[in-house]
């Protein structure tokens, strides 16, 4: 194994070598650093050129210039990394270092709803091969597939963002989408379940009213300009989902996997309030860090507690629902900061913005106040990204459900007599995930290319604004910080995909030796 | 029923399978898959559509090939500039589109079906030139990399070895870097010099992953019987790569020679809106999605024709290669209608 991983990283490193030459060499050949200098009617340009020529080494060749920008790349193994200078005298490592987590703010959440609901979408569009469901995802995941993210973007500015911003001020929703909402959960609702005709017509009916039901209480009591969850509401949630993770991991009939999870679910109600003042009081990430980790314990601790055999899915129901409930601990604790938060200055009743990565006019030092505004600055962006990302998560899954469902263990598990939940969820699911798993972690690197459309269209300041500035002053030794950076980790997740495959699936295994 | 349905997915391909048999009974492979593909319904609608566009817009401002020119149909170029047209817009819209496709007396394209941009150009020829750069850069980048991931994949599978590493490292090389990076670079110095320039550029960094499936196919396909018989037959190592080993790995290359294509036109867009593609005088759809996206909430029209267009090519072409797909896997199979069961579970008796 570590064989293995000895050779994969130096042929890595060989690959990096050979790529950054071809695009250093590419680069340098096809642009002139001085282009701007030699129209220029300064009187000390030429002084300036000479400056520029001996910090940028611009007398050497490229291909050589390439090996003394390498033997700064080469300081990594006595721990000076040196990218080198970028044109302005800065150093190279001070860009990328600030751009890099701003880059992976914007991708990681993305990333992640778009894994989970292009999985989710993908398996129940893959169950209903063939019925207008699957035609109408099929339709959508292509249609995603095909949009410019950067014109997405701007409709998202305009009916997300500003109509939502003005939608606001005022917090009621008209009857008329109150309306067409109920009929849309109701479409959804009934086309995802189904079955026969009398049963999706009460499914459409039920789920319908729900929605319209739900969106009215929400208006009428101002929900949407002073939002909040409370401990009553977020008993109902937790209860609703406490019985839907069981329902799907374990199956409703496990009484010791439903009591665990709604035990979770209870003792987050009944410490509503010390939750609350602890998370008011001390307010940090470590906080909420350590709250996880008690959260985690406890949910363990009642999961052994009601099981006498089969304990891990029982333990794992009642972990997901403890996560769940955390989850809504810190919403609320966000929620509540609503008012205060878009009655300041800096934001003036305008909460979803267009541009940037946070806003720079709010007061500093409060936690809560800092995270929201983060993560209001997030809704954009990981809109249009996981619109565009998502087609091809709920193509692939359907087509892998799809494989599996006709493979001999599934119907190995059906003649069995199984339950058709078990058969989905143990042995169809899994084995789905094993694939899909590889993907993913490669396209994680190939969204870091995506970013650069999406920083510049959303105003963020990471690494696609790097590359920008890079190309269009023609900054070589930034542009190859930018590549350097996106190719290691497209050639690190290659290798953590391969070693990931050989873990998840036993049939695959590393070998040292060739 | 629950969520997870009770259809036994497994049981239904057993008893059924007498249907797929005769389906494709004494057909050739050609004519399996023009069957399937022609079935696929969603492809067939996207093929017309795709075809009827392509017509629309090389015919809409004319073209010249070899000096045998057509003038167009269309009564603007881009470099005409009429005068704003405010009759019948509102106040602050002057140059609205004239587009109606509801029946009635203003029914058609009207004086300027898209508008007309703040210059007063023609909106409608900006957008049919950007469409006609569009889809010539998907073509050239579809060409450039389908011929060099053929060429690299076949001889790196077919010949293995020395000559196999060497390809498939210099693959990894270009495969690291992403194409929207690679490209940017490309483009921001070649972009200059001629939209055909540049998608020839770009051809060259898109090949990467198709090389590796056709050499992933190739190394599969050289170990078979058929190859064996052909080289004891005495055919040589060009014949068996052109007649017996590439017509069965074509079903791989055309699927995703499309996917290429679809992404070929969604990177131009992309590279011209970051002002690394197509540069004015020229025009992209990109380049003026980027030239009027503030113009949005004033002029909208300005905005939403060229992106219509970027998705609707776009689209038509991964539909287009989802009925390939379809009709290249042997293993897809047709959705058994009621009436093929009910017809399997009657047969026909002949009187």
């Amino acid at each position: 194994m570590l064989a293995y991983i000895g050779r994969r990283i130096a042929a890595m490193l060989v690959i990096l070598f050979g790529s950054s030459f071809l695009v250093y060499n590419a680069a340098a050949y096809s642009g002139d650093p001085l282009e701007g200098l030699r129209t220029s009617t300064d009187p000390r340009v030429h002084a300036k050129v000479i400056d520029l020529i001996r910090s940028l080494h611009l007398n050497v060749p490229p291909p050589a210039r390439y090996f003394i920008w390498l033997k700064g790349i080469g300081k990594v193994f006595t721990g000076h990394l040196d990218l080198g200078r970028a044109r302005d005298g800065t150093l190279v490592s001070t860009h990328i270092a600030g751009a890099i987590p701003v880059t992976i703010r914007l991708l990681l959440l993305s990333f992640i709803l778009a894994i989970f609901f292009g999985i989710g979408f993908g398996i129940v569009s893959a169950l209903r091969q063939y019925s207008r469901f699957d035609y109408a995802l099929t339709f959508l995941a292509f249609l995603m597939y095909s949009l410019p993210i950067f014109w997405v973007a701007v409709l998202l500015k305009e009916y997300l963002a500003i109509s939502f911003n003005n939608f606001l001020l005022n917090g009621t929703i008209a009857p008329i989408w109150i309306a067409s909402a109920a009929a849309v959960s109701g479409f959804f609702w009934a086309a995802v379940i189904s079955g026969t005709r009398k049963r999706v017509f009460s499914i459409f009916a039920i789920a319908a009213a729900a929605t319209a039901f739900f969106l009215v209480l929400l208006s009428l009591t101002k929900w949407f300009t002073h939002p909040g969850l409370g401990p009553i509401m977020m008993l109902v949630l937790g209860l609703g989902f406490a019985v839907g993770v069981t329902y799907l991991s374990t199956g409703i009939e496990n009484k010791a996997a439903l009591r665990s999870s709604i035990t979770v679910v209870l003792i987050g109600f009944v410490l509503y309030f010390p939750v609350e003042y602890f998370l008011k009081k001390y307010a940090s990430l470590f906080t909420i860090f350590i709250m996880l980790l008690v959260t985690l314990a406890t949910a363990f601790g009642a999961g052994s507690i009601f099981s006498k055999i089969d304990r891990r899915p029982i333990i794992r129901t009642s972990v997901i629902t403890s996560i769940f409930v955390g989850l809504l601990f810190v919403i609320d604790k966000l929620m509540k900061t609503w008012v205060p938060y878009i009655n300041t200055d800096a934001i003036h009743h305008r909460p979803i913005p267009t541009i940037s990565e946070s806003n720079n006019l709010l007061p500093t030092g409060n936690f809560w106040f800092s995270s929201l505004d983060t993560i209001l600055h997030l809704v954009l962006p990981t809109i249009a990204l996981i619109l565009i990302s998502m087609a091809a998560y709920i193509r692939y899954s359907r087509g892998t459900m799809l494989e599996v469902l006709n493979q001999d263990y599934i119907r190995t598990a059906r003649a069995k007599g199984l339950s058709e939940r078990t058969v989905i969820m143990r042995h169809a699911f899994r084995n789905t995930l094993i694939p899909i798993t590889t993907i993913l972690v490669v396209d994680f690197a190939g969204i870091m290319g995506g970013a650069i459309i999406t920083e510049q269209v959303f105003g963020w300041r990471g690494m696609g604004t790097q590359f920008n500035q890079a190309i269009h002053g023609q900054d070589l030794n930034l542009l190859m910080g930018v590549i350097l950076v996106t190719s290691s980790l497209v050639i690190l997740a290659n290798l953590a995909a391969d070693l990931l495959y050989s873990a998840l699936d036993p049939r695959i295994r590393v070998v040292g030796k060739k | 029923m629950s969520i997870f349905g009770r259809k036994a997915k497994g049981i239904e391909k057993q008893t059924d399978g007498d249907i797929f048999n005769k389906e494709t009974d004494g057909l050739s492979q050609g004519q399996i898959v023009r069957k399937r593909f022609v079935r696929h319904r969603g492809a067939m609608i996207s093929l017309i559509v795709l075809f009827s566009l392509i017509l629309f817009v090389f015919s809409t401002l004319g073209f010249k090939i070899f000096g045998i020119g057509y003038g167009g149909w269309w009564k603007y170029k881009i470099t005409d500039i009429p005068e704003l047209r405010t009759a019948g817009c509102a106040v602050q819209l002057p140059g609205c589109p004239t587009l109606d496709l509801l029946p009635g007396k203003n029914f058609g394209l009207g004086e300027h079906p898209f508008g007309q941009d703040d210059l007063g150009r023609d909106y409608f020829a900006l957008v049919m030139r950007g469409a006609e750069r569009s889809i010539e850069v998907m073509v050239v980048i579809g060409l450039v990399a389908a011929f060099l991931g053929i060429v690299v994949g076949s001889i790196a599978g077919f010949y293995r070895g020395v000559i196999d590493a060497a390809l498939m490292r210099l693959v990894d090389f270009i495969i690291v870097i992403p194409v929207i990076v690679i490209g940017s670079v490309l483009g921001y110095h070649f972009g200059s010099k001629g939209v055909l320039f540049l998608a020839l550029f770009l051809g060259l960094v898109s090949w990467g992953g198709l090389s590796r499936l056709v050499r992933g196919d190739f190394l599969t396909l050289r170990e078979r019987e058929f190859v064996d018989a052909a080289r004891v037959a005495g055919a040589s190592n060009r014949r068996i790569i052109f007649k017996h080993i590439l017509p069965n790995a074509i079903g791989v290359i055309i699927v995703n020679v499309t996917l290429i294509m679809s992404g070929a036109i969604l990177l131009e867009a992309a590279l011209s809106y970051l002002g690394f593609g197509v540069v004015p005088p020229d025009v992209s759809l990109g380049l003026l999605i980027s030239q009027y996206q503030d113009s949005f909430t004033t002029r909208p029209w300005l905005f939403w024709y060229p992106g219509l267009i970027i998705i609707m090519i776009a689209l038509s072409v991964n539909f287009i290669g989802d009925g390939l797909r379809d009709a290249f896997d042997p293993r897809q199979r047709r959705r058994i209608s009621r009436k093929d069961r009910a017809a399997e579970r009657q047969p026909i008796v002949k009187k």
